[in-house]
């Protein structure tokens, strides 16, 4: 039998937070909490310590703000491999397979998470290395798919509804001021001109961002 | 396969123009009709979850499964063709509603001269100025012909706008350039949100003449010819998932609560025609399809629509063998030529000192200029043909796929400085865009791939498909245009569009591709007559975008539905009375 797999993410690390679990139910963590298990349901965990890593270093969190580390980017990732996207189910998947000019898009026969798989594994200890060696290894794999793919996955998850996983407490959103999934603008539309206008973001399960207690 | 009981018109095709035959047939006539859609059910309750960006906008929920069924590409005869293995330049939809529930609404006409685009480039600079190997033609019909039909289609969907041109009366605030409109629109023009605005004011500073586009989003509550009422836009910004209040102009808002009322028509998903089934090219008897549990139905019918999307259509009439394939070789053949798509480009990418607010608007909450359209400028000592639009336009705002854009003074794409400056940029940025028309060129067209098959073991639809010097050409004059409005505008930073080289089927261009089974007023040009009545078949019609001969700019959806409309008169009016050709 396989070895059930978590992250371990310091409550302190992500704050006072909403995390979605799978079936999109909540549950809060508070600063005091003890250190929270996430059920990981693809990668194993030294995969996981990785792809975060990575992701951290693509979206940083620094002075300009929260980023891929506040926003559990990479519990997104690893529930977006696990359904049927990270299986090609939309892909057209028949062969023959062969190489083709830039303009076909991607025509590999691997899938996403076969790319994961073989991409990680060329990271070894990744996670352990200082900022500035780590920035170096992503360098050097600037131009492969996978890296295509772990880019364009760490926006989704610093931007997607949180029900996806990531965006942990709307903190992508909050960053960006963007206020989510809401029902009308018509009283202000055609207002607020050459001024930040942001309402409170919403979700689409529900719920607003949780109010900064201090 | 498992016959069953004969109906008297079969359509394929469950979107605009399938669903408007069937609203059309249902109410005027006693046909009986069968709207085959391959893919699922949906109706008004379905958007109430649909606000999600990453499902329903980055994986194209919405969209043709291509696992299933997908094209292959190539840029010439001389290429090998490879499947497009995702989606990228283009969105076909699937499911009830088809591609019009996620359309942005934009709902322009035609200029009158794209009708008789070959006659009047060769009037106005002979015929030396066209390009070496276009296909270019005229529709057979004209914009006059089909001014009432356009009128009808606005007033079905419900346009909002401002004329320009009522009867010959140039009005200001309206696209002073477009063809004669016999009445103002429906309802009055969207609002304008912030960048738009700053675009129309930096647009009337450089003397153009900028016009807010028209849009089949209502500005107002609004009850059309039919009976059908539906709200008022609420600028929520998430059009192209489906609109959940009914403002947006979609087939399931406007055209299924009629078709609901009528028993003689009935709508069967999960549908996939696979064939036409005919007696050697002159009388169809109706169509083959699988249901979504793989059983096989021979449906008979007196007359068959096809009413999908450019490449259903087409490839349908190539996997029945009806009509003679296109040999771009010889020019012999006219099933599958004259393949275009739009041109669109991010001509310029302004970066600006103020926030925007972007995420405030609706899929056609624009403001455009028409002075490059057409043929408004003087082409003589221009490199080329044609013109397009430019606009700004406020569709609403999602972050996954609009963050990440940086000014040009910032090289790197990820980490510290690209997170900083894609931050502070997220509201402060957004693109001129410009739209030109596509000519139609005898080297690209449509045919069946010899290699690749759907999951049926049918083959797939090829696109021979690539730019030519006269969209190059006209890049190259659009984009220091945009770059000029976006000065204007205040921009700090700009980044102009690199240039076009080759088509690529991965940047997405718009859903507007055109051709494959084109009208006209010759067999020998032409796969349908201008009552998109198959000119060998009488009993088999084709609507749709794929009855265009070139592509005119900007939306087509109008167009089409005044097409369908003429159609469903001349079928009502002489066709059922006397069935044969009808010219």
């Amino acid at each position: 039998m396989q070895r059930r797999h978590f992250l371990t993410l310091s409550a302190a690390t992500v704050g006072g937070v909403i995390v979605y679990s799978l079936d999109r139910k909540l549950s809060l963590v508070s600063a005091q909490d003890k250190p929270v298990h996430i059920p990981l349901h693809f990668f194993d965990e030294t995969e996981a310590l990785i792809v975060a890593s990575a992701a951290a270093r693509i979206f940083p969190s620094d002075e300009s703000g929260p980023g891929a580390k506040e926003a559990g980017v990479v519990v997104y990732i690893d529930r977006q491999l696990a359904g049927p996207y990270g299986h090609d189910r939309d892909r057209y998947l028949q062969g023959p397979f062969e190489k083709g000019v830039r303009e076909v898009g991607y025509q590999g026969k691997a899938s996403r998470r076969e790319i994961y798989r073989e991409g990680v594994k060329n990271l070894p200890g990744f996670d352990r290395l200082p900022a500035a060696e780590q920035d170096a290894a992503l360098k050097e794999i600037e131009t492969t798919e996978f890296f295509a793919l772990l880019r364009q996955h760490t926006i989704e998850g610093m931007f997607s509804d949180p029900m996806h996983g990531g965006n942990i407490d709307m903190v992508g959103w909050q960053l960006i001021g963007f206020p989510g999934p809401q029902m009308s603008y018509l009283d202000d539309v055609d207002k607020h001109f050459g001024e930040a206008f942001r309402p409170k973001p919403v979700g689409l399960v529900g719920g607003h961002a949780i109010e900064d207690e201090k | 396969m498992k016959t069953l009981p004969a109906v008297d018109v079969v359509i394929v095709g469950g979107g605009w123009t399938g669903l408007l035959m069937a609203k059309e047939l249902g109410t005027r006539t006693k046909v009986s009709v069968v709207v085959l859609e391959r893919g699922g059910p949906r109706d008004n309750a379905y958007y109430a979850t649909t606000m999600d960006e990453l499902d329903y906008l980055v994986r194209n929920r919405m969209m043709q499964d291509c696992s299933q069924e997908t094209v292959t590409f190539r840029h010439s005869v001389k290429d090998h063709a490879l499947p497009l293995r995702q989606l990228g330049s283009f969105l076909p939809g699937t499911g009830v509603g088809g591609a019009g529930e996620h359309w942005g609404a934009g709902s322009p006409r035609h200029s009158p001269d794209c009708f008789d685009l070959y006659s009047k480039t060769v009037e106005r600079y002979g015929a030396k100025k066209l390009p070496e190997d276009h296909c270019i033609q005229d529709w057979g019909i004209t914009y006059d012909e089909l001014e009432p039909y356009y009128t009808r289609a606005e007033k079905m969907i419900g346009v909002a706008g401002k004329a320009g041109n009522i009867k010959g009366k140039r009005v200001e605030g309206g696209n002073i350039f477009e063809g004669w409109r016999s009445e103002e629109y429906p309802l009055p023009p969207t609002k304008t949100p912030y960048y738009a605005s700053v675009f129309k004011e930096a647009a009337n500073s450089l003397g153009y003449h900028p016009f807010p586009y028209p849009s089949a989003t209502l500005t107002e509550v609004y009850k059309n010819p039919d009976g059908v009422t539906r709200s008022a836009c609420t600028y929520c910004g998430y059009c192209h998932a489906g609109c959940m209040i009914g403002a947006k102009a979609q087939p399931t808002n406007v055209l299924l609560p009629i078709i609901e009322k009528h028993k003689a028509v009935s709508i069967r998903t999960g549908a996939r025609v696979q064939k036409i089934v005919h007696e050697s090219n002159k009388r169809v008897r109706g169509v083959n399809y699988v249901d979504a549990s793989g059983q096989e139905f021979f449906q008979p019918a007196e007359l068959v629509f096809l009413g999908s999307w450019t490449f259903s259509n087409t490839r349908l009439l190539f996997l029945s063998s009806i009509g003679q394939p296109y040999d771009p070789a010889t020019g012999k053949g006219t099933l599958g030529r004259n393949l275009t798509h739009e041109l669109t480009l991010p001509a310029a990418r302004v970066f600006l000192d103020k926030p925007l607010n972007r995420f405030m608007g609706t899929g056609s909450a624009a403001m455009s200029l028409d002075d490059f359209g057409a043929d408004h400028i003087d082409h003589t000592n221009l490199p080329f043909l044609r013109g397009g639009l430019l606009r700004a336009n406020c569709q609403g705002y999602q972050p996954i796929l609009n963050f990440g854009f940086v000014p040009p003074s910032v090289k790197s794409r990820w980490g510290a400085e690209w997170k900083k400056a894609a931050v502070h940029y997220y509201d402060q940025n957004g693109p001129i865009v410009f739209i030109g028309e596509h000519l139609a060129y005898k080297g690209n067209y449509m045919d069946l791939d010899p290699i690749y098959k759907d999951d049926h073991g049918n083959p797939l639809l090829r696109l021979t498909l690539d730019w030519r010097e006269n969209e190059r050409k006209m890049a190259e004059y659009m984009i220091p245009k945009a770059v000029e409005l976006g000065r204007a505008m205040g921009a700090k930073e700009i980044t102009p569009f690199p240039g076009l080289k080759q088509y690529d089927a991965t940047r997405y261009q718009g859903t507007q591709v055109h051709g494959g089974t084109i009208l006209g007023a010759s067999p020998d040009t032409s796969v349908v007559n201008t009552y998109l009545q198959h000119w060998q078949v009488s009993n088999l019609f084709v609507l749709g975008g794929s009855v265009f001969p070139q592509k005119p700019v900007a939306g087509p959806t109008l167009t089409i539905l005044a097409q369908t409309l003429r159609t469903a008169d001349a079928v009502v009016d002489h066709y059922l009375k006397k069935p044969g050709s009808l010219v």
